[in-house]
């Protein structure tokens, strides 16, 4: 009889490892089996872009099957819950699925319901996220009709997916505000619970004249303890108010539903994960990706496509019986979008903040930390990249899932 | 680099943040918190302090909605004694790094 390889969740991580394991378990012994609730696919680092109107929604939506091998065992249904000391999931139709081997792969979620008064009448009025399809379609309607007035732009905790995405939504509005030729008659106001925009010493010291640069306002250390949709504006725990008459919020991210109902999460309902190995804190037959870890790393792509190679590898080594690898280093690279048809370019790890230097290789055309045009066309480029290579686990040239240490 | 805090002479970061957990002493608390505006620490203050130790030594995250469900210490409470930058502060008197986003 085959054995069975589940993984739950077909976004980013997933799709990437059941690509890879396509090529290494020989069809004979393995099924890969993927279940996810959605039959679509959606590039997430597209939101970004569409409430401006720069994408529209057939350029960041693919059809999920399209991205896996034919061989795997597509299965399009809600998890109830994950039941590890059985080797069992369980559909929310009733049916189990068993398994020998388990990738958990289910990402996370925004939580606005987490935040006392940010779920209420006014949400979607003038209260809008930009973290799944349906916020930024309705958030580029209502940018739209904007004129003037305030502007705020909100993290409410970490960890978030793609956390320098609010950073970037901020940049890329004073563009467009600018662009349209309203930015005089608009303030723009960055809100976060941290200690700066940027927290990391090498990035505050080149980057935080962005924002003066663009006089985009900047409130830190602000927890909300509310949002007031009476008064439209955020509340901070200390009693310090801001004022919106446009909030665009980051809420609360947690991990899948289904992660608490199979017990398996912390707080968050994130999964205790070794940040190594990859493989969960309480089961060795189980192994968690991308958003849905723990790790202290960025909840990004690039993460979950450099640990998906550590991953593949750890897979083959648990079914030989071999020791894991301890391979990965928390290894993150992105791009961030700073407005004016730039971006930048960061690349870091567990060990290493971002710091300045030449990608790919040592050498290569562009540069780390540092705003540029070829940066910004780097990030248009990458969604082919997404499509083509990344999701389908082939290899890209000059980029190592180990992160090259700083040179200097 | 290296600082001397409290007659004593410590590895700190550019931002003043301790880099060894194991270099603090209750006297560099208390030097540390003079000088981040935070005045004499108190008994609620030292619990705060404690906390956050024992969750960095067990490699736990540091977020304020952790602090918050600590039991310990409210989230409210927690900026009262901490005024200003509650976990940038207390982090730093703690003798632990400082949250930070990724960037």
């Amino acid at each position: 009889m085959k054995k069975n390889l589940l993984i739950l969740g077909a976004g980013t991580a997933g799709t990437m490892i059941a690509n890879l394991m396509n090529r290494r378990l020989p069809a004979n012994d393995w099924q890969i089996t993927v279940v996810d609730r959605s039959d679509a696919h959606l590039y997430q680092p597209g939101l970004l872009f569409l409430p401006f109107g720069h994408y529209s929604e057939t350029d960041i939506v693919r059809k999920t099957a399209d991205f896996l091998p034919k061989r795997v065992v597509f299965k399009q249904a809600e998890i109830d819950k994950v039941e590890p000391d059985a080797d069992g999931v369980i559909l929310t139709d009733g049916t189990t699925l068993s398994y020998d081997l388990l990738v958990i792969a289910l990402g996370c979620r925004t939580a606005p319901e987490e935040t006392m008064g940010m779920l209420g009448p006014k949400w979607g009025e003038n209260i809008h996220d930009f973290y799944t399809l349906d916020g930024a379609r309705r958030l580029r309607e209502k940018l739209e009709t904007v004129k003037s007035g305030r502007v705020v732009v909100h993290l409410n905790e970490m960890p978030v997916k793609c956390p320098v995405a609010p950073l970037e939504f901020v940049f890329l509005a004073d563009t467009y505000f600018r662009e349209r030729g309203i930015r005089d008659a608009i303030t723009l106001t960055y809100v976060t619970p941290l200690s700066g925009a940027f927290t990391k010493p090498k990035a505050a010291k080149k980057l935080s004249h962005l924002l003066t640069d663009k006089s985009i306002e900047l409130v830190t250390d602000f927890v909300v303890e509310q949002v007031d949709q009476e008064g439209d504006k955020l509340v901070c725990y200390d009693g310090r108010e801001v004022h919106y008459d446009l909030l665009v919020t980051t809420p609360t991210n947690m991990g899948d539903a289904a992660v608490r109902r199979s017990g398996m999460g912390d707080d968050l309902d994130f999964i205790p994960t070794d940040k190594h190995t990859l493989q969960s804190k309480t089961h060795r037959n189980v192994f968690v990706i991308g958003d849905a870890t723990n790790l202290p790393a960025s909840k990004a792509g690039s993460v979950a496509h450099f640990e998906s190679e550590t991953l593949a590898e750890n897979l083959m080594r648990h079914i030989g019986g071999m020791p894991l690898l301890e391979d990965f280093d928390g290894h993150s690279n992105c791009f961030i979008e700073s407005g004016d048809g730039k971006a930048l370019l960061i690349d870091f790890n567990y060990e290493h903040e971002p710091h300045e230097g030449n990608f790919p290789f040592s050498f290569g055309p562009m540069k780390l930390l540092e705003e540029s045009r070829l940066n910004h066309l780097g990030k248009l480029a990458f969604r082919h990249v997404y499509w083509n290579v990344l999701l389908r686990g082939l290899p890209m040239p000059g980029i190592s899932r180990h992160k090259k240490p700083p040179t200097w | 680099m290296k600082k001397t805090i409290a007659g004593k002479e410590v590895d700190v970061n550019e931002e003043g943040y301790l880099t060894n957990m194991s270099e603090w002493n209750e006297q560099i608390a208390a030097e540390i918190a003079a000088e981040e505006g935070v005045g004499t620490l108190t008994d609620a203050h030292n619990k705060v302090l404690q906390y956050l130790r024992q969750q960095q030594a067990a490699g736990v995250a540091l977020t304020i909605r952790g602090v918050g469900k600590s039991g310990v210490v409210t989230i409210k409470e927690l900026y009262d004694l901490f005024p200003g930058g509650p976990l940038k502060k207390s982090s730093k008197i703690a003798g632990i790094p400082k949250p930070v986003g990724c960037i």
